[in-house]
């Protein structure tokens, strides 16, 4: 009988580590975003250093990529900004591998499977267990394309991060909740992502729902920014993911270089993390 | 005239694609955000369920003749012919079409079938503008709200087409992302989608895209291929020896050649845009130079970096401008039934002139890369072969920039 161990993935993985020791505390994940080589790969380092530092659960480390449709203006210009500066995989890599030896939150890979795709599949995964990475989450990668990219991951104990959406039937949705490994990503609204300021109406009755669909934890994402939504978020979900407020402010920052950005980064960081619980 | 969506295809492989996850062999599939799927299943059940009823097939069938001008004739290009001194070269006349171009064969059946899902607004991208108005067009004569999608750059340099849909009532929005040209309108049009997919329907151009669109695209211009072959029997008793399409995303040469593939005595020719040379950048010959990667929702051929990043590309044809192809064309490639091959700017701005003086029809800068294809070939072909040659739509559209190269090139040759 190894289907409940088939399904979930690496259970004693880090990210299964993690979640359990937050439930212990009491306390919610936060889950920050950011746009890996967005200035440039030695701030994104100091970056992934500010955001363990200031309590992030689980980082999600946005691979740039020349075409992201499900991407709205701030992580689309972020991903611009890092391709001009000269990002390759197999720089991101490297930096990653520095990264996951100094900090002790997990690192997922947020990657479009045009990328994955083209450098093979086996060839991705190596490369991402070998850096150290707990996980991938491919947003343009739904369920029915998704079964080799699922062996392979189990084989190496990466998560595989699915996402489930508003316009995402309830089947539907039950059977991607059921498959994500690490944790499931619910979305928060139909678009592209984007900081927001409002939580929309049925979300909580809709997290509520997918919490009975999975054993993994249920993080909430797109439009979250500030403490308040994160506190709010956090009365229901497993955890909040906060993505275009942060790139924004990396990019803000940016002129102030690594240990400037890094510095704000953290502050802000360990505002939102204060508040889910 | 045999009906669009109901092909009288012998049985047969090759043409019984795509299965029912969108595959066209290895290629094709739906790699897109999941806030799309259901929008996609969405669709793909209205379209069954539209082949199905009669009723859709007659509406369609009635704008087609009404209000496209269809069935449209084979014209026997006879100073061509004897320019180029060898096979006969005759045009299937798409660019006698209603809006001037075949995209309006998909814009009317998309257009149908949005109005089928009770979807009252209607985006769109496009490159050299043909799209947009045929979709402009449609949504003008169903009563739907449009908006279109443009690149920058090809707002600039198919400035009619951009006048035409504004006049039609659709809202045109230039895109200045990346490229700033037909890829990133797609991109754009995608995005729109994400979050107003509930709501909205999005015709896509060709035959690119996630599932079902390529199949839904290739159907509605497989008229094309369908008129193609009853012409042929009736002006020359017999089916052609070659045909002849340029490949953008590969619409019109998939409805050209998709009735065609069974008939394997037909030679099948894709003409893609060879650029300015085949270094990387310089063309945007997907079939040609590209590799098998995934783009816009679809797995074809691709011309990426080796890191998955989407090259830049380059033509003279904004209709053309694009990094990839449908999958229906990589699959007919890698079975080599369809031949893939490519036509340079320069040769392609030849074929206009010279069709332009000898046949008294300004081609589009698109068709013209088919047409200087089928020139290089007739000369070596013998006298009682046939090309037919798909001309795709008419050149009115890039007059004014054939204009502004010609007078560079000029000031060139001065300097
Ligand atoms: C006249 C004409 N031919 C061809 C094309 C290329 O598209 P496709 O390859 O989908 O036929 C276009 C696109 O804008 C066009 O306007």
């Amino acid at each position: 009988m190894t289907s409940h161990h088939d399904s979930k993935g690496p259970s004693s993985g880090p990210l299964a580590k993690t979640f359990a020791a937050l439930a212990k505390d009491g306390r919610k994940a936060l889950a920050p975003f950011v746009t890996a080589g967005d200035p440039d790969l030695d701030t994104t380092l100091a970056v992934l250093e500010a955001l363990d530092r200031a309590g992030a659960a689980v980082c999600e480390l946005g691979v740039p990529y020349s075409d992201p449709i499900a991407d709205g203006p701030v992580i689309q210009a972020s991903y611009t900004r890092a391709l001009a500066a000269g990002f390759t995989l197999e720089k991101f890599f490297e930096m990653v591998r520095k990264a996951t030896g100094r900090v002790k939150m997990p690192i997922l890979a947020m990657v479009s499977y045009s990328i994955i795709y083209r450098r093979g599949i086996d060839r991705f995964v190596d490369d991402a267990a070998a850096a150290g990475l707990a996980g991938l989450v491919v947003p343009d990668l739904p369920l029915e394309e998704s079964d080799v990219l699922d062996v392979t991951c189990k084989g190496a104990n990466l998560a595989l991060v699915r996402l489930v959406t508003p316009t995402t039937p309830p089947e539907r949705a039950a059977e991607i909740a059921k498959r994500s490994t690490g944790f499931l990503y619910c979305v928060s609204v139909a678009g592209v992502t984007g900081a927001r300021t409002d939580l929309p109406e049925g979300l909580v009755e809709r997290v509520k729902w997918l919490q009975t669909k999975t054993d993994v934890p249920v993080l909430v994402g797109f439009g979250v920014s500030t403490p308040e939504q994160v506190k709010l978020l956090s009365s229901v979900a497993d955890g909040a993911i906060v993505g275009s407020a942060l790139v924004r402010r990396v990019g803000e920052l940016a002129a102030e270089g690594p240990e400037g950005v890094a510095k704000g980064v953290e502050s802000y960081i360990a505002d939102l993390v204060n508040a889910a619980r | 005239m045999p009906s669009p969506l109901s092909p009288p295809l012998p049985a047969g492989g090759i043409s019984q694609v795509p299965d029912a996850h969108g595959r066209f062999g290895r290629f094709g599939g739906r790699y897109v955000p999941e806030t799309l799927s259901a929008a996609l299943d969405q669709l793909q059940a209205a379209y069954d369920e539209a082949r199905a009823d009669p009723a859709f097939q007659a509406e369609l069938d009635q704008l087609l003749a009404a209000f496209v001008g269809r069935p449209l004739p084979l014209l026997f290009a006879k100073r061509l012919t004897a320019y180029a001194g060898g096979a006969q070269i005759w045009f299937k006349r798409e660019d006698l079409s209603h809006t001037g171009a075949h995209k309006i064969n998909n814009t009317l059946g998309q257009g149908l079938l949005a109005m089928r899902m009770g979807k009252k607004r209607i985006i769109a991208e496009t490159g050299a503008g043909q799209h947009g108005v045929a979709t402009a067009t449609a949504c003008a004569r169903f009563g739907l709200d449009c908006v279109v999608y443009m690149g920058a750059e090809d707002v600039r340099r198919q400035e009619p087409n951009v006048r035409s849909m504004r006049m039609m009532g659709a809202e045109v929005r230039p895109v200045e992302s990346g490229s700033r040209t037909l890829r990133d309108a797609i991109n754009e049009a995608m995005r729109d989608w994400m979050g107003s997919v509930e709501t909205t329907h999005y015709i896509i151009g060709s035959v690119v895209g996630p599932h079902p669109f390529p199949r839904i695209t290739r159907d509605f211009q497989s008229v094309i291929g369908q008129e193609t072959l009853v012409f042929c029997q009736q002006e020359l008793g017999r089916d052609p020896d070659c045909v002849v399409a340029c490949v953008g995303g590969g619409s019109n040469a998939a409805g050209m050649f998709y009735p065609l593939v069974e008939h394997k005595g037909i030679r099948l020719v894709g003409v893609e845009a060879g650029g300015r040379s085949s270094k990387p950048g310089d063309h945007a010959a997907s079939l040609s130079y590209g590799n098998a990667g995934i783009l816009h929702g679809s797995l074809s051929y691709v011309l990426q970096d080796p890191d998955g990043q989407t090259a830049d590309v380059h033509s003279v044809s904004a209709g053309l401008d694009y990094p990839g192809v449908g999958p229906e064309h990589a699959w007919w490639h890698d079975t080599k039934r369809v031949e893939y091959t490519s036509v340079t700017d320069a040769e392609a701005l030849d074929a206009f002139d010279l069709v332009a003086r000898r046949e008294g029809i300004l081609p589009a800068l698109e068709t013209s890369h088919a047409i200087a294809w089928a020139v290089k070939e007739a000369a070596r072909r013998p006298k009682e072969e046939v090309i037919v040659v798909c001309l795709s739509g008419r050149g009115d559209k890039d007059a004014a920039e054939i204009a502004r190269l010609r007078s560079i090139e000029n000031g060139g040759a001065h300097a």
